[in-house]
């Protein structure tokens, strides 16, 4: 009987996507649901819970290390979308011009870092941006007579050094997506515009460009929210989860510290929600400059 | 988006521009690949030199014969040290992940992809929630269960919160709407059960969008450092991310082994990611399929 309703044709769709919701609820829904009450608790780990209303709230706004983190998170996701977007998009529009030699060997050239793990890339970082007068990084800017600093000690080079390995990692993933989205373009668009008249700038400008858009959309979403919950580099560049001065704290990182390390689930949590509404408020004003909720037209 | 210079006027002159601006590309990507390519070499160069040198020196591109030997190599190879236990715990993690997400993800996608039923677009967009919200947000809450299911120190705590995973559902749900309807009807006719033309039928057919997802998720697995990291804390199960991170303190000869062993790390992927390059970069780049 159990297995004739198992296997009618009206409840097969249910279990084929049953471990999903199952997954969706026990996995998402609860943790995110519990996350909010979690906000509103005095928390330890392993204690009763004790309600506390906006406190957590109350006191995170005017933490001056969480607003440190805060920015400090920001200032990197803004790093990150005026490198990882525009050049990027410049090195396909490049690489895939006719005259271009060798452009699958630099397509899989660009590619590799964004293989190693930031494991990995972290400790090359942190290694050659050393504070010894020979480490790479010293090495560089000796070259330009100046020298040698601690740049894993100063505010700006350490952020300079993030920003240097997600340039590192994905660029070369930021100009396939480019790619894949100029081989969508009609040459026609082109060959139009050329007997027009039109250089190639011009050409960029008023056909790339503008037919790139739903590449770029995308690229912008997933970094807003990929550089806003940045912490696994930072936690690698600095060897741990303190920077002096906090300068490489960021908004996960404050998570962390206060949930896993101070044991304050309750405080951690309210960092998560913060982040989510931070992170959805930036992107959903994104998607509406952009028009992304408008019928096409 | 070439621009035909070489016009039938001025054959000569177009050549010449043509020339210079392939040599100017050239020039320009070649820069390019040098800088992309630094990195890898300080640390290949650097996994020859000791690792005093290393602390002492930092990183950097000297090459100097006189210091540099296959130390670290016969170290990392015949040394007493925890290396090829974190290599295993994350080899077993990446074998188990990769079947247990393809098989279930593709499961699910298929339901979404050939069937009609209440809550499927309810149930769809909730897959589109998934990988809208990043994971660290939960961070949290997802500790606090894992502790409460006596997941925490376990596998299973990285394995199956993950199994049905929403990128992955998408990917497949998006192959399998191109599969024609006509081939469950026969099927059907055959006598096999729903699941029967799952198992027999599509998932055979589905084998070419594996290898992309395979490769997807493996890497996210081979790669993955904060979640093993908070759920695990016995030694003996640290995954290779977790192992190396814990080297990185320049005590003893950690960074005789941290410098090997990250070298170590990505060289497997190297080699087979020039074996398989076109899946790594489809499944690499799977979202941009249909943003």
């Amino acid at each position: 009987m159990l297995k004739r309703f198992l296997y009618s044709k009206k409840v097969a769709p249910y279990v084929f996507v049953l471990p999903f919701v199952l997954t969706f609820l026990i996995f998402w829904l609860y943790p995110l649901g519990s996350s909010f009450t979690m906000s509103f608790q005095e928390r330890m780990m392993g204690q009763q819970p004790k309600w506390i209303g906006f406190d957590n709230y109350q006191k995170l706004l005017t933490d001056k290390v969480f607003l440190k983190a805060v920015s400090n998170s920001v200032i990197y996701m803004i790093g990150t979308l005026v490198l990882l977007i525009p050049f990027p998009m410049l090195f396909a529009v490049l690489i895939d011009n006719k005259f271009m030699w060798g452009q699958n060997f630099f397509k899989s050239a660009f590619f590799l870092p964004s293989l190693t793990s930031v494991v990995v890339a972290g400790t090359i970082f942190r290694l050659m941006f050393g504070e010894m007068e020979t480490s790479l990084f010293n090495q560089v800017i000796g070259l330009f007579g100046a020298g040698p600093l601690k740049p894993l000690k100063s505010a700006g080079w350490s952020m300079a050094a993030l920003l240097i390995i997600a340039c590192w990692r994905w660029t070369g993933v930021n100009m396939l997506y480019f790619l894949s989205g100029l081989k969508g373009i009609d040459t026609e668009y082109y060959e139009a515009a050329s007997i027009d008249g039109a250089n190639s700038w011009q050409k960029f400008l008023y056909i790339t460009m503008p037919l790139l858009k739903p590449t770029t959309i995308y690229v912008l979403t997933i970094s807003i929210y990929a550089g806003l919950a940045m912490f696994t580099e930072s936690l690698m560049m600095f060897n741990g989860n303190n920077s002096p001065k906090n300068i490489g704290l960021t908004i996960v990182g404050y998570l962390y510290r206060q949930g896993i390390e101070k044991s304050k689930l309750g405080y951690a949590a309210t960092v998560g929600i913060v982040l989510l509404v931070v992170a959805m408020v930036i992107n959903i004003a994104q998607l509406i400059m952009n028009g992304t909720f408008k019928k096409e037209d | 988006m070439g621009t035909a210079n070489t016009t039938a006027k001025d054959p000569v002159g177009g050549k010449t521009k043509v020339l210079i601006t392939r040599i100017l590309l050239l020039v320009f990507f070649i820069i390019l690949f040098l800088l992309v390519m630094l990195p890898f070499y300080a640390i290949t160069l650097a996994s020859f030199k000791p690792g005093a040198d290393i602390i002492k020196f930092g990183l950097n591109l000297d090459f100097d014969l006189s210091s540099m030997s296959l130390k670290n190599f016969v170290y990392l190879f015949t040394g007493k040290h925890s290396y090829w236990m974190w290599f295993k715990n994350s080899l077993i993690l990446l074998l188990v992940q990769v079947v247990l997400v393809l098989l279930v993800s593709a499961f699910v996608a298929y339901g979404f992809a050939a069937y009609e039923f209440r809550f499927k677009n309810f149930l769809f967009v909730c897959v589109l929630l998934i990988m809208m919200v990043p994971f660290e947000i939960l961070l949290m809450p997802m500790y606090v269960l894992v502790n409460d299911l006596g997941m925490y120190n376990s596998f299973s705590a990285i394995i199956i919160p993950g199994m049905a995973n929403a990128s992955t559902i998408f990917f497949f749900r998006q192959y399998l709407t191109s599969i024609p309807k006509a081939l469950p009807d026969a099927g059907r006719v055959d006598g096999c059960t729903e699941y029967g033309i799952f198992f027999r039928i599509i998932l055979p057919i589905m084998k070419p969008s594996f290898a992309a997802m395979a490769i997807l998720n493996g890497m996210n697995s081979w790669n993955n450092l904060l979640w093993p990291f908070m759920v695990l804390g016995d030694g003996k199960k640290f995954t290779l991310p977790i192992g190396l991170k814990t080297l990185l303190t320049p005590y003893g000869n950690n960074y005789d082994l941290l410098i090997v062993g990250s070298f170590f790390a990505i060289f497997p992927i190297f080699v087979l990611f020039l074996c398989f390059q076109s899946y790594f970069i489809e499944g690499m780049t799977a979202g941009a399929v249909k943003g």
